[in-house]
């Protein structure tokens, strides 16, 4: 029953203009199972994970979810997307509610709310610990806060997969443990989880298998690197708000 | 109130209060979107539309519409295929508008530019029956879309991939929100004109958000100020026989202002409820702006 492949790519090859960034990529998630997608800046991580919802032209090769192909796949509501947080923002000002609700969307009949998905979209609000702050403008909240704002609207449709593109970036670290916690509350309940992540961080218990990307090409397909192994990719910063004092970096990375 | 014995003057007020709600209502999506001067390019397409109906004696405002709708249409077409030179299409798509306009005003029998003036700037005097008829069935049509699928429509201009995904009928929520300004162009057009409608779908809203928070209190405040500003505006060119059009776009431009002088102490006044209510806020957490991007016009 667990192995059931929620999303699975084959041989997917796309192109930005005429550069190719995926050559022939093989990828499967199944249920159940936390999947990061790692790389460098330009590995085609997050064209990778584009191309599996449909925002990325594929040139070549097969992408399934739920065993559909994708171009015939029309149940939306079971898939939640966290897109990276700047694509998020309109010329007008929305509350934490409103932005919430339109992940809702996918579960009404023509956009009709009734108390179930008002109830949906507060338990969403609740789940990432933002309910004090639903009627506030998404405007007036941190990096932090919005990206959970972009969680809990992913979370409204209660989906079962996950699509997080960058959850961590920018998210400073009380927002980062309530993301990590509020993921680990989506595992244990069976949600399947893929994520593009630069680097494992505060998630790391939570991975169970990692999926390194270089140059449109899968380099790793297995149990996450140790700690900080994936350091020694090309094109990775060095940034750890998350590192616990005394950690002894491991220099031995996966490339290496 | 003298102002309603006259005919002329009750459909021209019927109308206004029609503009006032139409304008906004579709103009909050499209500053939204960052689109703020598609109502804009729209109103010079309609010119050829007006034009047309002069030269083929058909009703102004029908043609309107139609060749406006069209262009819309053509404008949407523009911003999903053409990747760069999509500016330059919309450039020749607007100026090629008003240039048809004028010349097929010039062959229409006994027409000329003067004709042209009242759709330009607005008239109230010349708001005929069957012009009001047309006005209450198109403003019927935009109330019906930016009401009835405000949910949708909030949710693929706040952030269209996001809308995609959850299996939004992207496009065709586009293209309806296209075909629902041009639409809204043309009730406009009697009463502000073609050249000033736009200012009367984004400065409502622009002048609304400096109090609000939220979608839906911007919304019906931009449609409170749109209904204040043509009313005022259209009692206003009544008594002191100025242009209407130009009227009610300085009042809007006022109420702006007004409200902008209004919102720098009620944002002080928020802040510091807001530092009341969070005792020993964390410093990190306002150090991040909350992703607002300057600006992606063409919604790349």
């Amino acid at each position: 029953m667990t192995t059931e492949p929620v999303i699975s790519l084959r041989g997917v090859r796309a192109e930005l203009g005429s550069r190719p960034v995926l050559r022939g990529i093989d990828l499967t998630v199944r249920r159940g199972e936390v999947v990061a997608l790692l790389g460098a800046n330009g590995s085609g991580k997050s064209t990778a994970v584009r191309s599996v919802i449909g925002q990325v032209p594929v040139s070549a090769g097969e992408i399934e979810l739920f065993g559909t192909p994708r171009h015939r796949f029309r149940d939306w509501a079971r898939v939640g997307y966290v897109p990276q947080r700047t694509t998020a923002s309109g010329g007008v000002p929305a509350t934490v509610t409103e932005v919430v609700s339109s992940g809702r969307l996918s579960r009404t009949r023509f956009g009709l709310f009734r108390r179930a998905d008002h109830e949906a979209v507060r338990h969403a609000l609740d789940l990432v610990g933002m309910a004090d702050r639903a009627k506030d403008s998404v405007d007036a909240l941190s990096g932090g806060q919005h990206q959970r704002v972009l969680i809990a609207r992913a979370l409204a449709a209660v989906p079962e997969l996950l699509i997080m593109d960058e959850p961590m970036a920018g998210v400073d670290l009380a927002s980062q443990g309530i993301l990590a916690e509020t993921l680990k509350g989506q595992v244990a309940e069976g949600a399947t989880v893929l994520l593009v992540l630069h680097e494992l961080g505060p998630l790391e218990p939570l991975i169970d298998r990692a999926v390194v990307l270089r140059d449109g090409c899968v380099l790793h397909d297995g149990p996450p690197p140790k700690a900080v192994g994936q350091h020694a990719l090309p094109g990775h910063d060095h940034v750890h708000p998350h590192a616990p004092a005394g950690t002894e970096p491991i220099r031995t990375g996966l490339l290496s | 109130m003298d102002i309603l014995d006259y005919a002329f003057m009750q459909r021209a007020l019927l109308a206004a209060v029609l503009v006032g709600i139409t304008a906004p209502a579709v103009g909050i999506y499209l500053v939204q979107r960052r689109q703020a001067l598609m109502g804009d390019g729209i109103g010079h397409v309609a010119m050829t539309g007006v034009g047309l109906g002069f030269l083929l004696s058909w009703s102004p405002v029908w043609m309107a519409t139609l060749v406006s709708v069209l262009g819309a249409v053509f404008m949407e077409l523009v911003r999903w295929y053409a990747k760069t030179r999509g500016d330059i299409a919309l450039a020749m798509l607007f100026y090629g508008g008003m240039a048809g306009g004028v010349m097929f005003i010039n062959l229409a029998p006994g027409g000329s530019t003067t004709n042209l003036s009242s759709f330009l700037f607005g008239s109230l005097s010349t708001v005929s029956e069957s012009d009001v008829t047309a006005i209450c069935l198109l403003a019927a049509f935009v109330v019906l879309i930016t009401v009835g699928l405000r949910r949708q429509l909030f949710a693929v201009s706040q952030d269209e991939e996001f809308a995609r995904v959850t299996g939004l009928p992207v496009r065709f929520l586009n293209l309806l929100t296209a075909i629902t300004a041009a639409v809204t162009v043309s009730v406009a057009m009697r009463v502000v004109g073609l050249l000033l409608v736009s200012a009367l779908m984004v400065v409502p809203v622009a002048a609304a958000q400096q109090l609000t928070r939220s979608f839906a209190a911007t919304f019906a405040i931009a449609v409170a100020i749109g209904v204040s500003v043509t009313i005022g505006g259209t009692v206003t060119s009544y008594y002191q026989d100025v242009p209407p059009g130009a009227t009610i776009v300085l009042l809007t431009i006022a109420a702006f202002i007004a409200l902008t002088a209004l919102a720098t102490p009620l944002a002080r006044r928020r802040a510091r409820a807001l530092a009341a209510a969070q005792p020993g806020g964390d410093p990190a957490e306002c150090a991040i702006p909350a992703g607002r991007e300057s600006g992606d016009p063409a919604g790349a």
